[in-house]
């Protein structure tokens, strides 16, 4: 033990913003060795506590960070916040502190305090470490783990070593550390966005001079990097402990932006905790609890670990695996799937897919793929992708898929935030992965030679894997229970969210298909629309994918539409209104044989995005045999309610669009808004009350991933998802949608939702489209109509006075301060028909307020 | 109820003045000239302690509407008739023992140049905001409010923009420059503004002078809460008048230094009449001002009884009778 500087524990000066002093109080222990030791802590030292947050920070901060965890702390919550010895303003020992040290003196503090019943352990950065430690001493109390960018593993090839490494060369450490605040105000510089100044003082409050920072230094130096180091041991234990808590649940914060604890950390942590729920926060840093609303999330997450305890398990329905009638069929020749991949249609009967299924299964098992494992599908819809899912599936690997149409931005995000263990994708998305640095192994679906397969950093194509699972047994099937899948929001607020399903719930979704479109094994599908088409298989259906560009719909032509038809007699079709679209155009290209083909399809589908009645008329005309339906529902749930073209024709207009009745086995319930436009009442079934559309099916999704803030928030009640739209339910039971939540307008005379008044005004013979966006501040605001009108104008300006008249003349529920004309409105990329109202209402404001009259 | 009601000429003070005579109240006024409207008249300078001690004699309450407006002129003027005249009425009115007063303002009291989206009662602030006018109305504000005591309830109704027919501030000289061939769009012309059909502002008055109790010291403007681009309003109020829509724009920036230029000249030259443009008027016209009205219709348990659409009708109806 060196000797440094000694000084007692003392109370941080007054002042300090957001520390209330008398959270602030000095608590005295007594080593083993009798020595007593002072210490700095925040207590609210509320008596008979339900549950306690014993909060540990790391380094260089102290118990300042958790300020908002005391002041928000719910009625019998008790919230402790230690300075660590050497460290904030406990006592300054003169002793180096190493690891396991920190954590007996931990324990040390806590039984002086007297904490009882249960724990919660919070902790930051090396924090992490010694909460776990002081856990495995405490087994009994602990009740769950809080962990903010932290570790308790040190992987060797890790980015953090060399940095800290750096630091670590002695006179360097002391120079950083202790004589100069360049590591103290550099780890506050971490934070995004900066630190106001007078935080960042309080943070540097009791590190003002040198003799107060040692530990700073020595914290660092206390991270075993090699093997003889002595704190090694130490952390090797914790590590090696957690399995012991391994059903302890956790909360994991993430800052995904941090240089130090990044991902790779997050991973190891969530692998040795299985019951931990993980929110990443993709643009927070290391000071995650200073970036975000981390006091918050903790508290909900608290609040429903005390729920969770009463709520009764639910017995799932026995389903058949996703797999089963591909096996049922091993035998039989027809196609499973066809494609048009090359041009020419290509096809794969269900015999050659069973046994596919088989091979690439056990050969990714081979080639290392687990169980659990994350496969990213970089495929289009054909017989490829088909093969890799149901490998994937049939081996127990969850499969990613983030579509093209996300962009090469979103897509990498996405990709970032799923963090795949292997990516399989066509050579085109195998040159983006190495070029965009995407995670995962790659495999490719395409022979190559070796040199560019190094090139590529491939290492394996499908065909290596089928060979080497020819002769495998079969890996074991995976549990009902196992994730099957991520897919992804469009994110057209904010970065793409990853939606988790487990194998069960798409079991559900498959037969939720089936029942509600009467499908049997003769039927024979067209699917123009991606998800759909993985589906095919599973429903021993024939699937087509025909010829079109993936990443846009609206490429398909009539007669590529009627040639997929064609080529299997298929009586069903499903595509995206986009797709509708442009069939519906490109009519007349047809060969009279094309054209008879369509007279052969019993049932339209079209989803994907608001599916207008006129392009289903339009596209019933060509497939007159036809019922057109079409399904309500998102990533989270679908179907979850479904319309035939005559049910819209019946419904007529009214406040939204009409969607349907909820399908069989989904339960559609309202939330209703309060004056605000916020849905904070209790579910209803009552019709004509407006509110958020919130839904309950077995083929619901199972969270969201790594965002448990968001699934949170969007499972409302337990049970439930939280759609996100908002609508009402008519006499009939049937569901409208009047746009999303956020895009309510909230006027001072209540909440306006704008679909309704959208196609109202749409019927005005001169307006091609209509937007409905609200100006000016949340409970006041103006609604602005904004119309395209025939013929378009070149550029954006204020409607004359007749049109205003006429377009204020279909709006009666509501004052419209402002009638504006386009050009165009703007969309969303992925679906090219979703109006942006966030965009349009942000340039409303712009131009109502005076300013230029822009482009949108 | 025994109300004195100064500056009763006025578009609205007619108004108020019927309102209140039409529901049983005794009803006198105060301005400098005869008035004809039929009510007991006492005539005098609003600046005059004596002459306003001898209206306000017997009074049970006080609407007091009498002010300069106006884009130029001396700064003197304003403050004699606004300031000094505010003063005399509000010291009156507590010598006379009245119980309710109700100080009519203007929403520029406290606009200091910025856009005003969705905006609350803010405090007057007479040394931030633009123009004589706002300056001295802002003090005017001030002197009223401080003299809310436990015996008088005072509160500032600051109306938006009042119009509608037979109004000679905003229609008559908005459709004067129309006829003139001297209206212009100033900048897009897209800003969102608020205004006041006439009734509407005074049923808003009546209805502070009976909540006075409820609402003392408190400051709330008072609008349509029905905000309209600019370009439309002026369009509606010449095409009611049966004249074209004004075609001229000038930019944004161009105005307001142009009018900065204006002002200085009619300044120079002291001249009685309108300028054509002033630097005010430009930012009136160029920057959104719209207004929170849910407490003021709380507070006031008031509606506006006219929209606007009505009340174009109306402004229409009457160019069409004249």
């Amino acid at each position: 033990m060196t000797s440094g500087p000694t000084a007692p524990a003392e109370l941080p000066p007054p002042g300090l913003v957001g520390l209330d002093p008398q959270w602030s109080r000095l608590v005295t222990t007594s080593e083993s060795s009798g020595v007593s030791r002072t210490w700095h802590v925040l207590d609210n030292q509320i008596e008979d506590p339900t549950a306690t947050l014993l909060c540990v920070h790391g380094n260089p901060t102290w118990s300042y960070l958790w300020r908002d965890l005391v002041a928000q702390a719910p009625p019998g919550v008790r919230v402790i916040a230690v300075d660590q010895l050497n460290m904030g303003f406990s006592e300054r020992t003169g002793t180096i502190r190493r690891l396991e040290q920190r954590i007996e003196d931990l324990s040390a503090v806590t039984d002086e305090l007297g904490v009882q019943g249960p724990v919660i352990t919070v902790a930051h950065d090396w924090g992490g470490p010694i909460s776990l430690g002081w856990a495995l001493r405490h087994r009994s109390q602990v009740a769950g783990f809080v962990l903010m960018n932290t570790a308790v593993h040190q992987p060797a090839e890790s980015l953090a070593p060399r940095l800290i490494r750096m630091v670590r060369s002695r006179w360097i450490l002391r120079l950083a550390c202790v004589a100069t605040p360049i590591f103290l105000r550099g780890a506050l510089m971490l934070a995004r966005p900066r630190l106001a100044r007078p935080i960042r003082l309080a943070y540097q409050a009791p590190y003002r001079r040198a003799d107060r920072r040692s530990a700073i230094g020595e914290f660092v130096e206390d991270i075993p990097l090699s093997e003889t180091h002595p704190s090694k041991r130490s952390l090797e234990a914790v590590a090696a402990g957690l399995a012991q808590l391994a059903d302890v649940p956790a909360l994991l914060l993430w800052g995904a932006s941090d240089p130090i604890f990044s991902d790779r950390y997050l991973s190891d942590l969530a692998s040795r905790l299985p019951r931990s729920e993980i929110h990443r926060f993709s643009d927070a840093g290391h000071m995650i609890s200073e970036d975000k609303d981390a006091a918050a999330a903790v508290y909900a997450w608290v609040d429903q670990l005390q729920e969770s305890e009463q709520r009764p398990a639910s017995t799932p329905v026995e389903r058949d695996p996703l797999w089963s009638e591909i096996d049922r069929r091993s035998d039989d020749d027809a196609p499973a799937v066809v494609d048009f991949e090359g041009g020419a249609p290509a096809s794969m009967s269900f015999r050659e897919l069973a046994l596919d299924t088989k091979r690439v299964a056990a050969g990714l098992a081979d080639l290392g793929v687990a169980k659990g494992d994350r496969v990213a599908l970089m495929v289009p819809p054909g017989i490829d992708l088909a093969v890799c899912v149901y490998g994937c599936w049939r081996l127990g690997a969850v499969v990613v898929v983030a579509d093209a149409g996300l962009g090469a931005r979103g897509m990498s995000r996405a990709l970032a935030s799923a963090k795949p263990d292997y990516l399989i994708g066509v050579p085109k998305a195998i040159a983006a992965a190495r070029a965009l640095r995407w995670p995962g192994a790659r495999i490719s679906t395409m022979e190559m030679p070796a040199s560019r397969k190094r090139l590529l950093g491939v290492l394996a194509t499908i065909e290596d894997v089928r060979s080497r699972g020819e002769n495998l047994p079969e890996p074991p099937e995976p549990s009902d229970f196992d994730f099957a899948g991520i897919g992804f929001t469009s994110g057209a607020t904010g970065p793409a969210k990853g939606v988790a399903y487990r194998h069960s719930q798409l079991q559900a979704q498959r037969d939720a298909l089936i029942d509600l479109y009467g499908i049997t094994g003769t039927d024979r599908l067209v699917a123009a629309f991606g998800p759909f088409a993985l589906f095919g298989p599973s429903m021993g259906i024939t699937s087509v994918v025909p010829e079109m560009e993936v990443t846009s719909p609206g490429s398909l032509t009539a007669p590529a539409l009627a040639r997929s038809v064609q080529a299997v007699s298929a009586n069903l079709v499903f595509a995206s209104p986009a797709a509708l679209r442009n069939v519906v155009a490109t009519a007349a290209n047809m060969t009279s044989n094309e054209a008879e083909a369509l007279q052969g399809v019993r049932l339209l589908m079209s989803a994907g995005a608001p599916v207008p009645a006129e392009i289903l008329r339009a596209a019933g005309m060509l497939m007159p045999n036809a019922e057109a339906h079409t399904p309500y529902g998102m990533t989270e749930v679908l179907p979850v309610a479904d319309i035939t073209l005559s049910g819209i024709e019946e419904a007529g207009s009214g406040d939204g669009v009409c969607v349907g009745p909820p399908v069989p086995g989904v339960d559609v319930a309202i939330s209703p808004l309060d004056f605000d436009g916020r849905a904070t009442g209790s579910l209803t079934n009552q019709s004509g009350v407006v509110g958020e559309v919130c839904i309950r099916a077995a083929h619901m999704r199972d969270g969201y991933d790594k965002l448990w803030i968001t699934e949170d928030a969007a499972s409302q009640p337990v049970g439930w998802h939280r759609s996100g739209d908002v609508g009402h339910l008519d006499e009939l039971g049937r569901l409208w949608i009047g746009g999303r939540m956020g895009h309510i307008v909230t006027t001072a005379s209540g909440p306006v939702t704008p679909v309704g008044i959208e196609h109202s005004v749409g019927e005005l013979a001169d307006v091609v489209h209509a937007a409905v966006v609200g100006v000016g501040p949340a409970g006041t605001q103006q609604v602005v109509v904004v119309v395209v009108p025939r013929p378009r104008p070149r550029r954006p300006d204020l409607a004359d006075e007749d049109l205003a008249d006429r377009v204020r003349a279909r709006v009666d529920i509501t004052d419209v301060a402002a009638v504006l004309t386009v050009p165009s409105l703007p969309v969303d990329k992925r679906h090219n028909s979703k109006i942006d109202r966030t965009r349009i209402s942000r340039w409303a404001e712009g131009v109502l307020s005076g300013r230029r009259m822009s482009k949108i | 109820m025994k109300v004195l009601v100064t500056g009763a000429t006025s578009l609205v003070g007619r108004s108020v003045v019927g309102l209140l005579r039409g529901r049983g109240d005794e009803v006198k006024v105060f301005q400098r000239r005869p008035s004809g409207i039929g009510v007991a008249e006492h005539l005098g300078d609003i600046s005059d302690p004596m002459a306003v001690g001898d209206a306000v004699a017997g009074a049970d309450a006080v609407v007091h509407l009498a002010a300069r407006a106006g884009v130029t002129g001396q700064w003197e003027l304003f403050e004699q008739a606004n300031v000094v005249g505010t003063r005399c009425v509000v010291d009156a009115a507590r010598a006379a023992g009245v119980t309710r007063f109700v100080h009519v303002s203007s929403p520029s009291v406290a606009h200091t140049g910025r856009s005003l989206i969705g905006a609350g009662p803010d405090a007057a602030e007479p040394d931030r905001v633009r123009g004589h006018y706002a300056r001295s109305k802002a003090h005017a504000e001030l002197i009223a409010l401080a003299a809310d005591a436990p015996g008088m309830a005072v509160t500032a109704i600051r109306p938006h923009l009042i119009w509608g027919p037979g109004d000679t501030q905003l229609v008559g000289r908005i459709v004067a420059r129309a006829k003139a061939g001297r209206l212009a769009i100033v900048g897009t012309g897209t800003s969102l503004i608020d205004t006041t059909y006439v009734d509407n502002a005074a049923d808003a008055l009546v209805a502070a002078l009976d909540r006075a109790p409820q609402i003392a010291g408190r400051a709330l403007v008072v609008t349509n809460g029905q905000p309209r681009p600019v370009r439309e309003l002026l369009n509606r109020i010449v095409l009611a008048a049966g004249l074209e829509p004004p075609r001229f724009t000038v930019p944004y920036r161009v105005a307001r230094t142009g009018g900065l230029a204006v002002e200085k000249i009619w300044e120079r030259q002291d001249r009685p009449d309108d300028p054509p443009l002033t630097s005010f008027l430009a930012e009136q016209l160029g920057t959104a001002h719209w207004f929170d009205q849910r407490e003021t219709r709380l507070a006031l348990d008031w509606q506006p009884a006219v929209s606007l659409a009505e009340g174009f009708q109306r402004l229409r109806a009457h160019f069409e009778s004249a």
